[in-house]
């Protein structure tokens, strides 16, 4: 460090005298002597800008090192992250100690929307209605094959339906109940199976299964019975995992950076004997290790069931969002590539596995979030997989022309008032439709458009909160910007480019630029900034599944 | 307001199918006044504010500046090689007009053939019109000589338009920056049009003996003029009198290719240069004020920093390489005095920054601007037909960006196979990791 310094003032130092003499020797001074000075200097330019780059370089390994990683596994730089940005890398927080690794994520975006919930469980909010929706499991047959009629009667955790080309592959109600509805899309596809619940919740009891002393065989048997099997999603693509495969590593985030996100700290609070249970499952079925993903961004340390979590790796993580993408934290410990696949859980569907083991049943609790601007007020409520989304946010609403999203912003999934929560979810978005015009809103400062860009006034609010609708503010256009998805997506990767490769199915550019490491909710940030307004999750989810039907 | 005006604008729609030109260029204009009311479907709900008009608009506001200037101009240096009003605020009502009866034409033709064009494909193709000529019709005529012929620019821009953006798909699909496809028609199609100093001023002609002299004034200024001797101003007057002696309205690229830096010194001083009081083409010889266009690109982040910075380092190390050599008198020009000549700072800030055009990957504009500016000063020092590199450095690096794009690509794809078998690898044993659990918390 203190050479290169050295070596610019000397180098700035040269310059001094060559224009200096320059100016002394007027246009005739031309000698040899003067020649042979200019190639040294410019020389020494080069020598500069190579030592710069070297330099750089064996920074790059060093912290390397000194995060005890080794360098050739790649899991240090993002590739185009300049040297200089890590040097003023955020400061370490508080409650972690010195030599707690942290991967630093400068890129990425943080939508600050109205609306967060507060973190208080309203227990008076209690759903009637429930569904199991096999459109929300990637990866499996159109047209499962139904156990239980209209009409019948289930307790929670009993079959519902199973997959046909893979039947040990079974679903489970989620409450006790009456199936009222078998739901029916496209070409007969089943959309949802509706159940509505008993007010006196009945379970299926579960043997007692004990884990120490079983083998892996025994266990997937014991999970496929239990319906436990769809709470496991494999990458590449996203899809209900594989019994018959071993996946490399387990990854668990435990922070969601999405906009109003819940917060998994406060959802976990009091269950961190069901998370380790979970975790410890976890550890059985791979042949890796199971990696949890935690915070150091936050102002506290994330909640005692993350840290103190016994028989895990963890990873910590400091950025904006999407450092809160599973996806985006494997890319920084160990890549996906087609053949090394992973499983995925979210850190409620790890509580649901642990229940398995601890209360002996099939327990689909979730806390969901139900934020948006357009709520009277946003809060967190207790309730099932599948609720019924009317239930949920009967008398909360602000404002009737608004859409209601199963997820986040980003890349939840579009819902009816009458729709019912999909199964991966935890949070209820609303927000308002933005299906009016605006006078040459292509040149007026508007203050109320979340953007990247600093053309919008906002940019000089640090902690504006947006009240978010959903226009397109534009129209579709072909790709012209360049540098907009990289800056908001903390990968090694050309998210771009690899939009145009999937565009003109190139495949063997679509995996090498790293297409079995990305889902949707990755690039769903991409998508957000894109000022052509591509639609960049539906291309990328055209890719995968092109890619899925050649592996 | 705004609803009285929507609602005047949606009665005078006309019908997409009986007349699909006229609903194509009324759609234009709609949404050029409103932004539609689209909202989103699948994928993301909410979307960033930023569209590709507003990315567009906002080049054409940085070069607002440049074409006050670029029009004052115009006027002052006609005036200033008759020898009147030499100061630069003396006969601001001539020179201002002077330079508006000037550049209004090259204006209005640019749009009108462009935009034309761009219109007919938009009807045809059954899309809707796309912004992309915004800016190409604001860069053309800032980088045109003031007497172009209009017939000339408007063959120019046609070909540009038509050859180099429609032929390849429209906005977004172009592989050559329009602007400068324009120009280089002009210089490669019509030479002699635009060649010899005469051109970078308005209004001067040779005449047969070798003297200049400046053209008599037409109708038009007649008009200013009685507006003017009504208020008791200067009028323009009859013209076509004598060129000052010895004026020949050289730029100091143009001197400085034949005779060095102190030629040039003779004739302008580095203040004119610097602040662009020169001869030359519209919109490119005032150096602060494309700096502050630049600066604001680069603020509002539409123009990629990068490219200019290493855009400027390529020229610099071009220039020392060449004072080094200096075999010629341009080359001993020093190199810091090359940024006071030429267009090299409004190619950075406008030409090389389409992000068309340029390289797509970070890594990837480094290269190419560098590239620009080393090849760009190249060609302005050892071409002895023309004595600047920058349009022939651009278009030829547009031709080589998908190529720069493929290896920084390529260099991807290998990092990621070589990280992954690393780490298939290190899958058993399992690799040495941090510590984990108890420590840490």
């Amino acid at each position: 460090m203190k050479q290169t310094v050295s070596k610019g003032i000397l180098l700035i130092l040269a310059m001094g005298a060559y224009t200096t003499s320059w100016a002394q020797a007027g246009s005739g001074g031309n000698g040899f002597g003067s020649v042979l000075t200019y190639s040294l200097i410019a020389i020494a330019v080069l020598i500069f800008f190579f030592l710069i780059i070297q330099v750089s370089n064996n920074l790059l390994a060093i912290e390397a090192k000194q995060l005890g990683i080794d360098e050739d596994s790649g899991e240090v730089g993002t590739g185009n992250d300049g040297f200089l940005g890590r040097l003023f890398k955020p400061k370490k927080p508080a409650f972690l100690d010195e030599d707690t690794p942290v991967t630093y994520l400068r890129r990425g975006h943080d939508i600050a929307l109205e609306g967060e919930a507060e973190l208080k469980l309203d227990e008076s909010v209690q759903a009637m209605t429930f569904a199991v929706q096999p459109t929300n499991f990637l990866g499996i047959s159109p047209i499962p094959k139904m156990v239980v009629e209209e009409g019948a009667e289930v307790k929670a955790g009993d079959h519902l339906f199973f997959d046909k080309n893979r039947p040990e592959m079974k679903w489970v109600a989620p409450v006790s109940g009456e199936v009222i509805a078998i739901e029916r899309g496209a070409k007969r596809a089943i959309t949802a199976v509706t159940i509505l619940a008993d007010k006196e919740q009945q379970y299926r009891e579960l043997s007692a299964f004990d884990l120490d002393n079983s083998n892996r065989d025994q266990l997937v048997e014991y999970l496929l019975d239990a319906g436990a099997w769809t709470l496991f999603r494999q990458r590449p693509f996203n899809v209900v995992a594989d019994y018959n495969e071993v996946p490399r590593d387990i990854y668990i985030s435990t922070f969601d950076t999405a906009p109003l996100a819940p917060n998994l700290d406060f959802i976990v609070e009091g269950q961190e004997a069901a998370f380790q249970k979970g975790l410890d499952v976890l550890a059985k079925l791979t042949s890796g290790s199971v990696y949890l993903g935690l915070n150091a961004g936050g102002d506290t340390a994330p909640a005692k069931a993350f840290t103190e979590a016994r028989g895990v790796k963890q990873r910590w993580f400091h950025g904006k969002h999407p450092a809160g993408n599973v996806g985006v934290q494997i890319h920084h410990t160990k890549p996906i590539s087609l053949s090394a696949k992973v499983w995925t859980l979210g850190v409620q569907e790890v509580l649901t596995l642990g229940k398995i083991f601890t209360e002996q049943r099939y327990n689909a609790e979730r806390v969901v979030a139900l934020t948006g601007a357009e709520l009277k007020k946003p809060l967190y409520v207790k309730t099932k997989v599948g609720a019924k989304i009317e239930d949920l946010l009967k008398d909360n609403l602000a404002n009737d022309h608004v859409r209601f999203i199963s997820g986040d912003v980003l890349s939840g999934k579009r819902k009816e008032l009458n729709g019912f929560l999909d199964f991966y979810d935890d949070q209820i978005t609303v927000v308002e439709e933005g299906d009016d015009y605006a006078l040459f809103g292509w040149l007026l400062p508007s203050f109320n458009t979340p953007s990247i860009s600093t053309t919008f006034p906002s940019a000089l609010v640090p902690d504006m909160k947006f009240k978010a609708e959903t226009n397109t503010h534009g129209e579709r256009r072909a790709f012209v910007v360049t540098g907009n998805y990289e800056s908001v997506l903390p990968m090694d990767l050309y998210p771009q480019e690899l939009m145009k490769s999937i565009l003109i199915g190139d495949f063997e550019k679509m995996e090498g630029l790293g297409l079995p490491e990305l889902v949707e909710e990755d690039v769903a940030l991409c998508e957000f900034v894109c000022v052509s307004k591509q639609p960049v999750q539906q291309i990328l989810r055209q890719g995968l599944d092109t890619m899925r039907e050649q592996a | 307001m705004k609803n009285a005006l929507l609602k005047a604008l949606k009665q005078i729609e006309p019908d997409k199918e009986k007349s699909p030109l006229l609903h194509t260029v009324y759609d234009g204009f709609f949404t050029f006044a409103f932004t539609p009311n689209f909202t989103t479907k699948d994928g993301v709900h909410i979307r960033d504010g930023m569209d590709l008009k507003r990315q567009m608009v906002h080049v054409v506001l940085a070069l607002q500046v440049l074409y006050l200037f670029g029009t004052y101009n115009i006027g002052h240096q006609h005036f200033v090689a008759l020898g009147e009003y030499t100061g630069f605020l003396q006969g601001v009502h001539l020179k201002l007009i002077y330079g508006l009866i000037k550049i209004i034409p090259i204006f209005v033709v640019t749009h009108v053939v462009g935009l034309g064009i761009e219109f007919y494909y938009a009807y045809k193709k059954g899309h809707g019109i796309e912004e992309g000529f915004l800016v190409s019709g604001a860069l053309i005529p800032l980088i045109m000589p003031p007497d172009i012929p209009l017939w000339i620019l408007a063959v120019s821009v046609a070909f540009a338009v038509w050859i180099g953006k429609e032929a390849f798909g429209g906005t977004g699909m172009n592989i050559l920056n329009i602007a400068l496809l324009a120009r280089v028609f002009v210089f490669f199609a019509y030479p002699t049009y635009i060649s010899g100093d005469e051109v970078w001023i308005a209004g001067i002609e040779k005449a047969a003996e070798g003297g200049y002299f400046g053209q008599a004034y037409g109708a038009v200024y007649g008009f200013f003029d009685n507006i003017f001797a009504s208020l008791g101003l200067a009028t323009f007057g009859a013209g076509g009198s004598a060129v000052v002696d010895g004026y020949t309205g050289a730029t100091p690229l143009a001197i400085a290719s034949k005779e060095g830096w102190d030629a040039v010194t003779q004739t302008y001083t580095t203040g004119q240069m610097l602040w662009g009081t020169i001869p030359g083409s519209i919109g490119e010889s005032s150096k602060p004020l494309i700096i502050v266009g630049a600066l604001f690109l680069i603020i509002t982040k539409i123009a990629d920093w990068k490219i200019m910075v290493s855009m400027v380092f390529g020229a610099a190390v071009m220039a020392l390489l060449l004072n080094a050599w200096g075999a010629t008198e341009f080359m001993e020009v020093p190199w810091y005095y090359q940024f006071y000549m030429g267009s090299f700072l409004f190619a950075m800030a406008f030409m090389a920054t389409d992000p068309v055009t340029a390289s797509s990957t970070a890594t990837g504009k480094w290269i190419y601007g560098f590239l620009i500016g080393f090849v760009g000063m190249i060609v302005r020092v050892l071409n002895p037909a023309y004595p600047e590199g920058w349009m022939l450095a651009i278009l030829f690096m547009n031709v080589f960006a998908p190529l720069i794009d493929h290896y920084v690509l390529q260099a991807n794809i290998n990092r990621r196979a070589k990280r992954i078998k690393a780490t298939m690898k290190s899958e058993t044993p399992d690799a040495p990791a941090p510590a984990t659990a108890p420590a840490q918390a």
